[in-house]
């Protein structure tokens, strides 16, 4: 694989809620430049080892290094601290505002005291332009009148705004049409080409396959397989995650 | 969409006629504001002038706007709150409890009238800030806490004013307010101060995007806006200006209240679009779970607005202390939901995050017609409520159908 310090790298991994365990020691890392699928199953733990990197469900035990320092990540302010921005199903856009608005929401540019429009504006026309965004009529229309696609390319601007680090997008495809889900994958590999270190859950393996470097496969709670795209096929990724093919490290 | 550019685009490009193009596409959108409210008040001019000969004389016009002021600023109020999709039936009654505190304080303790005031809208703010808390801390909903306010804030004024009290308003600057006016060159002053400010605001706003390299909209949109401003400005100065009295005593000029109306407006309207708390509120009232994940303290935010709402229901309450003269038990029983149909009449809608001050203004406006235009044709009081909530009903359903109205073009 790569020789470069990955920009997360967790190990060991373990998470329970109350009997059940979730994550049983769980090795996961994330490469600067590059787009990591983390694929799996209902129930393989997808949803709970993010939670734990944006800092929203600490991890009970396992080591996290960020960009090869030993860091904890107990609130979502400390995980944004460290430029980890999670991109969520829902977006969580406010609708009446304009697209500016939501990209600089929680971080308004101020000078004198006031809202600083021109700068906010600018700076979002730059990040988007930075994501080859050309399909948006105006960056002053209200996200009301934005098409899902278009909705899921501020939510991921947005990041690119906050120079995160690390985003992680959870099912960004899933309720998009054929045309939209293209532009959204463009999207995302403009933005790991940018260097950001990007992780993407999905369940549509097509997707995975057009858009990812990597490919971590999680079953029950355990990471059963590390893949690089470029050596592995549609059907090795489908049987590790329905558990018919299992493995320990082998693949690396 | 088929009209994809290139480079983006912020809603400064163009002329003024794909300006105006734009803003036609936002209007259908169902982005509409208070265009149906201001097209209202043309209807209700023509059928009431053509009704009634008295509608549009001096004596009247000057009328109609010192009599809407209370309710502008109480329905300004309200927008604080209804913007955050939460309602405060109890921000008339709160008024006349603090109204009541500062008459009890002035005729009973004898303090000078200043002191007093400042204790009145420190009381209402400390209602406000406890019906927030109520709200946004404990997470009873809205409507009940501040029901629960109505009705024990009822019985509060009759505490302190006594079973039946009545205490007379004896402080000149109170009464001044909405009974005394401008000399007649003070209007033309006010006006010509309001038009330099908006002319300089506009300046500095361009002046601010191009030196950060952006376009700015074309120069004659600014001219058309100030020419409107002066055009209206000047003949409600000069109609107000001329000599309304029907006696000996010669009545002329701009009503004291309507300067302080505008500069308390354009204090709140600078809050909410140019502040950090103004975005927030806005963000809060459109989407809270997202609010509160971009790091914004909803809670605060929440208190904040009823605290504001209340302080703004007080200047209401002042007002009309002033017109009438008087504080008694009952004031600001019946004036809260009109204050509520006066934003919702002005395009703020009920479902959050969407409105401005300047839409309480022009529902205020509305609702005062009605109330003035039929009871110049001196129609029964029954017919004036039942006109009123028609026009409320309206004004709902047209806020629900806009709003998904913005919904289908979403998915366009």
């Amino acid at each position: 694989m790569t020789a470069a310090v990955p920009v997360i790298e967790l190990t060991g991994v373990r998470k329970s809620f109350g009997p059940v365990e979730v994550l049983k020691g769980v090795d996961f890392s994330a490469y600067a430049g590059q787009v990591t699928a983390l694929v799996g199953d209902n129930g393989a733990g997808k949803s709970t080892l993010i939670k734990g990197l944006a800092g929203v469900q600490p991890y009970d035990e396992g080591l996290i290094r960020f960009a090869g320092t030993q860091v904890e990540l107990n609130s979502p302010l400390q995980a944004s601290g460290y430029g980890i921005e999670v991109v969520y199903q829902d977006l969580a856009l406010c609708e009446n505002l304009d697209i500016v608005q939501n990209m600089f929401l929680g971080r308004e540019e101020m000078k004198t005291g006031t809202l600083n429009e021109p700068e906010m504006e600018l700076q979002a026309i730059k990040a988007l332009k930075s994501l080859s965004v050309r399909t948006m009529q105006s960056v002053r229309q209200k996200v009301s009148s934005l098409s899902g696609g278009q909705r899921q390319t501020v939510a991921i601007a947005r990041s690119v705004l906050r120079e995160a680090k690390l985003v992680i997008l959870d099912e960004p495809t899933a309720a998009l049409g054929v045309a939209q889900t293209e532009q959204v994958l463009n999207l995302v590999k403009s933005l790991a080409s940018q260097g950001v270190a990007v992780i993407i859950i999905s369940h549509n393996i097509s997707d995975v396959f057009k858009v990812a470097d990597q490919i971590s496969v999680l079953y029950l709670g355990r990471m059963v397989a590390h893949l690089n795209t470029k050596q592995t096929t549609y059907d090795e990724v489908i049987s590790y995650i329905t558990g018919t093919k299992t493995q320990e490290g082998a693949n690396a | 969409m088929s009209d994809t550019q290139v480079t983006l685009a912020s809603g400064h490009e163009g002329s003024v006629r794909d300006q105006f193009v734009a803003y036609i596409r936002r209007l259908k959108g169902g982005e509409m504001g208070s265009v149906p409210a201001l097209f209202g008040i043309l209807v209700l001019t023509v059928v009431f002038q053509i009704a009634s000969p008295f509608f549009i004389t001096k004596l009247n016009f000057v009328n109609l706007f010192v009599q809407s002021s209370e309710l502008m600023m109480l329905s300004a109020a309200l927008v604080f709150v209804i913007l955050l999709a939460e309602i405060d039936l109890a921000a008339g009654v709160t008024a006349g409890v603090s109204m009541a505190a500062f008459i009890v304080l002035v005729k009973s303790a004898g303090w000078p009238w200043i002191p007093a005031m400042l204790i009145a809208f420190l009381v209402g703010m400390a209602i406000g800030a406890f019906i927030g808390y109520m709200v946004a801390k404990i997470g009873v909903p809205s409507f009940v806490v501040s029901l629960a306010f109505f009705l024990g804030f009822q019985g509060m004024q009759l505490v302190l004013l006594g079973e039946g009290g009545v205490y007379r308003v004896e402080v000149p600057t109170v009464l001044a307010i909405m009974n005394k006016n401008l000399p007649p060159l003070g209007g033309w002053i006010l006006l010509a101060l309001c038009t330099a400010a908006s002319y300089a605001i506009s300046v500095w706003d361009r002046g601010r995007r191009s030196k950060t390299g952006l376009q700015n909209k074309p120069f004659a949109i600014v001219l058309m806006k100030l020419a409107a401003l002066v055009v209206m400005g000047s003949i409600s100065v000069y109609y107000m200006n001329l000599n309304r009295s029907q006696g000996a005593i010669p009545i002329k000029g701009v009503p004291i209240v309507i300067p302080i109306t505008i500069l308390v407006l354009t204090i709140g309207t600078f809050v909410l679009d140019r502040t950090r708390f103004g975005r927030h509120l806005y963000a809060v009232g459109g989407n809270p779970e997202a609010a509160r994940r971009a790091g914004i303290k909803v809670v605060q935010i929440r208190i904040i607005a009823f605290t504001v709402c209340s302080f703004l229901a007080v200047i209401s309450g002042v007002f009309h202390a002033s017109r009438i003269g008087s504080v008694d038990g009952s004031a600001g029983r019946t004036i809260v939901l009109s204050g509520v149909a006066a934003a919702v009449v002005g395009g703020v809608s009920l479902f959050g995050g969407r409105g401005r001050l300047s839409h309480a203004v022009v529902g205020s406006i509305v609702i005062s017609m009605i109330d003035n235009g039929l009871g110049l044709l001196q129609m029964k009081a029954g017919i004036n409520f039942l006109v009123q909530g028609g026009v409320l009903l309206l004004a709902a359903t047209i806020d629900a159908l806009a709003r998904r109205r913005g919904g289908v073009v979403s998915r366009a």
